[in-house]
């Protein structure tokens, strides 16, 4: 084994874009470990702790990034090296410290080479977000802002200089928009049409949109807020400043608000001004209280799939669907049961399944990958279980911040999640893996083709220890991804797995499994006597504490 | 079933414009759906001090702001100023007389210096001085003169002069005296001693001092006669013709020398007795950097007058002493901004390498302030071997140069780059946004004092006196570091 590395001084990455590097060569043959950094203090520590401190590194400082392999020997490392340069060069041409022949550097450099600029996408560290997002806005252009970790005193300012300026500042932590058909960020290829969407959640835009596009019908804009916007303190600025904005255009027939429940003042501003608008508003705020938007004469909806379909009807001129109206389905199981006669395959498939669960298999395991996904997942399992039982359950989130630190995101890299995916497989008690497939511009080129060896191998664990494990995932996307909706399907159905048209039908359907077992964590459906084996793994295993389980 | 809504839903009058900041992949989908998307090379900027990088955005143009408003108007004011220039060389005056050098006044190059901490060349340069001002006999009671706190130091920076190298100037020397009258200013500086051993090296043997009485007693007075004879000399036109003739008016003036000898000649024929004629004469013919004092003083000149505009970015002057990189923003007034300056990166004299060279020094760097010097390498591909080796390299460091200026000089037109004029106006806000560090074209002095040049090269302005010129500036307009957009702007009203 060696370690060797390569300096290339005076280039600046980002470190996301070096993971994704480092994963690449990470993958190649003799490769055990390699590492791309900036060589700050904290990364070379990094570096140091991996065993990846290479001699030809002790010199790099902050402004200089490292590529360093551990490596079965000289050629692979070389080829290792090389492939990280090569890739380094090809995503602008200015990677060499030849000053000379790089390209434009800053937005003002941007806006001049194009001879003008509509919208800026910012996903620069948090750090200095602020501050490009500022130069945006002062010269008179939109704002995509991708970079989280920006204070929110900075976000307050940076949206009143937008509403001042007649400009959107879409973020911070803005996953995703579609402005004019174009898709920004983790977007879709989705139809265009008369539905324009507002959303502080990026998957949650995402979903939306695919199921309308699914529907039939279009997107006319997609304009994400940041998951901050309607917090106290921002006020909902950016999302009163895009229904005006969606209001005026004529484009525009149904507005979608997607959101979690905002504070009851701020969500009374959202709806106030909703209400007083022409066009009608359809409301998800994810797990609110309908009657409030009922109250200003829009339409409530209770998951992403209501408020598509009833979005989607709305612009085909259709009547809206029943599953709309919350009150009517206030049970979860109810809308378990609506499936069963809507679309009796994925519920057929799971009928099967409860019946080869073993005796102590009682939990879902959820590994989302997108944050509202996982957020909606636990609403539909708080629904159908009751929230006490729910909790038992495991609904994890790997985008967020606290599984992604030095790693990449599981929606770009499949790596973190199948480690998931294998330890869920190896508790007995684990039921059933509810799993999202994100698919889009940003994403895996394969996701699931990335995640189905993983799920082979945890079924063929199962198998070998005597159980059966259930697999549900939903699909986020549409065939005219690049990745193709139907065929990331086809390849998880071959591998067993459960396919669900939404994210809310997939934890409907993990939902009524679990409630199916039996178990005395499972839910007030359920009654009897819990078997002994299943209460010990509960309390082992307990994963109450935990942000995932957080309902 | 599909959508009956027509798709005339638009944010945007046209196909969709994108800057990409941060991460190259965000490039792909927009440009996948018809959008034209530019992706920034984008680095921290202020080489990532998130506060200055705040007040560069607050700094902004910004017609909509106060701040922004008043920054970019006082831009234009300099700028304007800049390009309005009219550089004259009127007269040779001795320093005494000229800059009002009084008493045991001596003035050095670069920001403000003490004594114990001047580099070699400029202590060797400051004992020559002081022997040829005879205020000692021997070079050891000079030093300990410089030594005792008797000579008041001073940079030339500080008394409209600018000087080569170590800079030194005495109140006997003769001096250039440059006005620019639409700025209302004079610039001086000393007369160029050639190559070899000469005192801007820090040499001060005999044949040094020999020169610089040749110089008081001759050359000054013969030269003053001379342009009271001919009238003044427009350096501007003169520079203009220069770098259309491989000069880039720092590292190389042959052209310019020569031409201004060529204009002079007859003059100093018909004013000066034969034998101190051909003596002028023959020191001129051999002496190809002599233009290059003129050339610092009118840009000083020029700068001056651009200096002193409230709220003004415009770098005023970028100048070394061998130990500290100092640079002056017009809106800054008198405050300089310094960091530790570094060793050229050059090509050498046989016998002679990295180790040898002192760190960068001297005021010369005042041409790539106005615009020349580094900044025209497109005017002199005769030089190109300093910035890479090839014609096309010399352009791309012009072109380099432009990113971080406001404006163009259409009286320095270049012709290999279509005759846009060279770069200028740096704005300290693009340096620091950008990282592009202004290119200076120089000469490499010997550490030790006296040996003299040993190379020549280029080097990169550091990057830290801009960033901390930016917090100053910040400051002078009201804004203060960590403060909030909308504070800023209280804070600067109630400042007023």
């Amino acid at each position: 084994m060696i370690v060797q590395a390569r300096v290339f001084r005076n280039s600046y990455r980002d470190s996301v874009e070096l993971m994704r590097i480092a994963a690449e060569i990470e993958a190649l043959g003799g490769i055990t470990r390699a590492g791309l950094v900036m060589a700050t203090p904290a990364n070379r520590e990094v570096l140091q702790e991996a065993g990846l401190l290479a001699e030809a590194a002790l010199d790099a400082g902050p402004n200089d990034l490292v590529v360093a392999v551990a490596a079965d020997g000289e050629a692979a490392a070389e080829i290792a090296l090389g492939r990280a340069a090569e890739r380094l060069s090809g995503a602008d041409g200015g990677t060499t410290a030849d000053a000379v022949r790089t390209s434009w550097r800053t937005i003002a450099e941007g806006i001049a080479d194009l001879g003008g600029a509509d919208v800026a996408l910012i996903s620069t560290p948090g750090t200095y977000a602020t501050a490009e997002a500022l130069k945006a806005l002062k010269r008179g252009i939109n704002v995509f802002l991708f970079s989280d970790n920006v204070p929110i005193e900075d976000e307050i300012e940076l949206k009143n200089l937008a509403v001042a300026r007649d400009l959107l500042l879409m973020g911070p932590d803005c996953g995703t928009a579609i402005l004019d058909g174009v898709p920004l960020g983790f977007a879709n290829a989705v139809r265009r049409g008369g539905i324009g969407l507002i959303g502080a959640s990026g998957t949650g835009l995402q979903q939306v949109s695919c199921l309308i596009d699914r529907a039939g019908a279009g997107i006319s804009q997609a304009i994400g807020v940041g998951g901050r916007d309607l917090d106290d303190r921002v006020g909902g600025t950016m999302m009163l400043a895009a229904l005006r904005r969606l209001d005026a255009d004529p484009g525009t027939r149904v507005i979608v608000l997607i959101s979690k429940p905002p504070g009851a003042a701020v969500a009374r501003l959202v709806v106030e001004m909703a209400g007083s608008l022409t066009t009608p508003v359809v409301v998800n705020f994810l797990g609110g209280d309908p009657a409030v938007v009922r109250e200003f004469g829009l339409i409530p909806a209770r998951t992403f799939e209501a408020a598509a379909n009833a979005a989607a009807a709305l612009s085909l001129g259709e009547p809206i669907p029943d599953e709309t109206d919350a009150d009517a389905k206030a049970d979860a199981t109810a809308d378990a049961k609506a499936d069963v006669t809507a679309d009796a395959g994925p519920h057929a498939a799971s009928a099967e399944a409860i019946a080869r669960l073993q005796p102590g298999q009682w939990r879902i395991r959820g590994l989302f990958a997108g944050g509202s996904l996982s957020g909606e997942a636990k609403l539909m399992l708080g629904w159908a279980l009751g929230a006490e039982a729910a909790r038992t359950h495991e609904i994890l989130d790997l985008g967020d911040d606290e599984y992604t630190v030095g790693r990449p995101h599981p929606m770009i890299d499949p790596r973190l999640r199948n480690e998931h995916i294998a330890a869920a497989a190896d508790d007995p008690s684990t039921a059933v893996i509810l799993l999202d497939v994100v698919l889009g511009y940003g994403a895996n080129a394969d996701p699931a083709g990335a995640l189905v060896p993983a799920i082979r191998d945890a079924r063929q664990r199962a198998t070998q220890a005597g159980r059966h494990l259930v697999v549900v995932a939903s699909v986020c996307g549409t065939d005219a991804d690049l990745q193709g909706r139907s065929s990331q399907e086809a390849i998880l159905a071959a591998a067993g797995v459960i396919l669900a048209r939404s994210n809310a039908q997939a934890a409907g359907i993990a939902a009524a499994i679990a409630a199916a077992t039996g178990h005395a964590g499972s839910g007030r459906a359920i009654g009897g006597a819990s078997d002994g084996a299943g209460s010990a793994g509960t309390t082992a295993t307990s994963i109450g504490t935990g942000p995932g389980a957080t309902l | 079933m599909t959508d009956p809504k027509p798709m005339t839903s638009r944010l945007f009058p046209q196909e969709v414009r994108a800057i990409n900041v941060g991460l190259a992949m965000f490039a792909e989908a927009p440009a996948a759906h018809g959008a034209t998307v530019a992706t920034l090379d984008w680095r921290p900027p202020a080489e990532g001090d998130r506060d200055i990088g705040l007040l560069l955005a607050r700094l902004e143009d910004d017609p909509a702001d106060p701040v922004g408003r008043q920054v970019a108007d006082a831009n234009a004011a300099a700028l304007s100023r800049l390009l309005g220039a009219q550089p004259l060389l009127v007269d040779v005056r001795p320093a005494s007389e000229a800059i009002g050098l009084v008493g045991r006044q001596l003035l050095h190059s670069g920001p403000p210096i003490p004594w114990n901490r001047m580099c070699g060349p400029v202590r060797g340069a400051i004992v020559g001085a002081i022997l040829f001002e005879g205020w000692t006999s021997t070079a050891a009671q000079a030093e300990e003169l410089a030594e005792s706190g008797a000579i008041a130091f001073a940079p030339c920076h500080h008394h409209a002069t600018v000087g080569p190298m170590a800079g030194v100037v005495s109140p006997s020397m003769p001096v250039v005296v440059v006005e620019n009258a639409p700025g209302g200013t004079r610039a001086h500086a000393t007369l160029n001693e050639g190559l070899g051993k000469v005192l801007r090296f820090g040499a001060y043997d005999a044949s040094v001092l020999e020169r610089l009485r040749w110089f008081r007693d001759v050359l000054g007075p013969t030269l003053s006669a001379t342009l009271q004879a001919s009238g003044p000399i427009d350096l501007r036109s003169l520079t203009g013709q220069a770098l259309q003739m491989g000069d880039e008016g720092h590292n190389r003036n042959i052209a310019s020398t020569s031409l201004f000898v060529r204009m002079l000649a007859p003059w100093i024929v018909r004013t000066t007795e034969a034998t101190a004629a051909a003596s002028v004469l023959d020191f001129l013919r051999g002496n190809d950097h002599f233009f290059l004092n003129l050339s610092m003083a009118a840009c000083k000149s020029a700068l001056d007058a651009a200096h002193g505009i409230p709220g003004s970015s415009v770098v005023t002057a970028m100048t070394r002493n061998g130990v500290d990189f100092g640079i002056r923003l017009s809106g800054t007034g008198d405050r300089w901004f310094t960091s530790p300056v570094g060793v050229p990166d050059g090509l050498y004299f046989p016998g002679y390498g990295p180790e040898d060279a002192n760190p960068d020094l001297g005021d010369s760097a005042i041409t790539e302030t106005f615009g020349i010097g580094g900044f025209a390498m497109a005017a002199a591909p005769a030089i190109v071997r300093f910035v890479g080796g090839t014609a096309a390299d010399a352009l791309e460091f012009t072109r380099l140069m432009g990113r971080i200026t406001l404006g163009r000089n259409p009286a320095y037109a270049l012709p290999s780059l279509a005759f846009a004029g060279t770069p200028t106006g740096i704005d300290a806000r693009r340096v620091v946004d950008s990282g592009i560090a202004p290119v200076i074209n120089t000469g490499i002095a010997h550490r030790q004092a006296g040996i003299g040049q040993i190379g020549a090269g280029i080097a990169r302005a550091p990057l830290g006196c801009f960033s901390e010129g930016i917090r100053e500036l910040a400051a002078s307009v009201g804004l203060a570091a960590g403060g909030t957009v909308n504070g800023h702007t209280a804070t600067a009203r109630s400042d007023r």
